[in-house]
């Protein structure tokens, strides 16, 4: 107790900085279950799925682009098909609203980056880290995708037909990403939750470091990375990977029985005193 | 007959909520944060109307993103996780759980959508102060 009398403040403290409370750390203050039904975010628009509109994006930098669909939003337009994309980045991305939002063409890096509800189809390809961050909605693009496909992803459907990099679900903290073709190396690398399903082959190290969730591999697996361990596959992950092909338009007639379910082994889980209510906190 | 003496130095399994201690927890010698199976896959068959309702507005096939989320924990009363207020939050009391973890989950799902779509929840206030664009 005297150490901690004697305890000099550090230069954030002196400067006035750590005297919020923090007590408690539900919110249930906030909760009301007989919410009146809602399904949208405050302040998102009120679109129609059959009010339809195209924005050719030819002539327009990225930012210019993403202002144009959020006014188009604001219109209330549901259906939005963007013209020659043409491997621009960062296009569509942080859209919180429900829309259907069609690319014909491909895009460049970071594609429908951190989105939240929206449905979107690419007929072409994307480069590398498309949909990072994405928090609900579905994405399904026609053909390949780079690197790093749907890093950091915290949910919903991530689809790609083709084959994908490296490093797909590096980071991954939920949400499904399905694979119709090969993946690279280091697939799942670091990954904390969520599922993904890969069809083809996958590089070397499957798994790396993962601390949570599921793989699920149909075809041949270059190498297990540290911690990544087989596991058997019960009905339940059956009913499901069924279920989860169909809405991913992909793998009509793959036989399921060839899947292997790859988990972690938990080997890597040694956390300090602290960190089991961090962990807790952070899925 | 003699009485059985009770041995009062019986020692309490696990440090924190004095539950049992999964082999994990007694290798590295301390309690992990949480209790249920956060990779359990939805049952299809317990979705609920409004849920499904949910997903139709959407234009989604299935749960998406709810499909990450289920009934946990928080200080030993069941809570659901809100990860865009990056905390938990409480069932209220008078909410009676089934046993079942696939229909609290579904329950987990509703109360999540209900308490992140209202004009109350903590990031309308963020979104008022700081919503650039």
């Amino acid at each position: 107790m005297a150490n901690l009398k004697t305890q000099e403040k550090t230069k954030a403290q002196s400067m006035g900085l750590h005297t919020e409370t923090l007590t408690g750390k539900t919110q249930q203050k906030f909760f009301n279950p007989d919410e009146a039904e809602n399904f949208f975010y405050w302040g998102t628009h009120d679109v129609d799925f059959n009010k339809r509109t195209e924005l050719d994006v030819k002539e327009m930098d990225c930012i210019t682009a993403n202002k144009e669909i959020d006014n188009l939003m604001s219109q209330g337009f549901g259906t939005i098909v963007i013209k020659n994309p043409q491997g621009k980045h960062s296009l569509g991305v942080g859209i919180l609203n429900k829309l259907n939002l069609i690319f014909e063409g491909s895009l460049g890096y970071f594609g429908v980056g951190s989105i939240d509800g929206p449905v979107v189809r690419i007929n072409g390809r994307v480069g590398w880290s498309c949909a990072e961050n994405m928090m609900a909605g579905k994405v399904v693009i026609e053909k390949n995708a780079g690197s790093c496909f749907g890093a950091a992803i915290r949910g919903g459907d991530l689809i790609c037909k083709g084959s994908v990099g490296a490093r797909t679900g590096i980071d991954q903290k939920g949400g499904t990403i399905i694979i119709g073709g090969d993946a690279g190396a280091f697939t799942g690398f670091m990954m904390q939750r969520g599922r993904i399903i890969i069809l083809g082959d996958v590089g070397i190290n499957l798994g790396d470091s993962m601390y949570d969730g599921t793989l699920y591999i149909g075809g041949k697996i270059g190498s297990f990375g540290s911690d990544a361990v087989e596991s058997p596959m019960t009905k339940s992950d059956i009913d499901w990977i069924e279920r989860k092909l169909k809405v991913a338009e992909i793998g009509q007639g793959f036989d399921i029985s060839k899947i292997t379910k790859v988990v972690s082994g938990k080997k890597l889980w040694n956390y300090d005193a602290l960190e089991p209510t961090e962990k807790k906190g952070a899925i | 007959m003699a009485k059985k003496k009770k041995n009062k130095n019986k020692k309490t399994k696990g440090q924190l909520g004095k539950k049992k201690e999964t082999a994990r927890e007694k290798m590295i010698g301390q309690s992990i944060g949480y209790r249920y199976d956060v990779n359990l896959l939805p049952d299809y068959k317990r979705i609920t109307p409004f849920l499904k309702k949910y997903v139709e507005a959407m234009g989604w096939d299935d749960l998406n993103w709810l499909e990450d989320v289920h009934m946990g924990y928080e200080d030993d009363r069941p809570a659901v996780f809100d990860r865009n207020a990056n905390g938990w939050v409480t069932i209220p009391k008078k909410i009676k759980l089934p046993n079942n973890q696939q229909d609290r989950d579904m329950i987990a799902r509703e109360l999540l959508v209900k308490f992140q779509m209202s004009p109350n929840h903590p990031l309308v206030d963020l979104k008022k102060a700081y919503l650039k664009f």
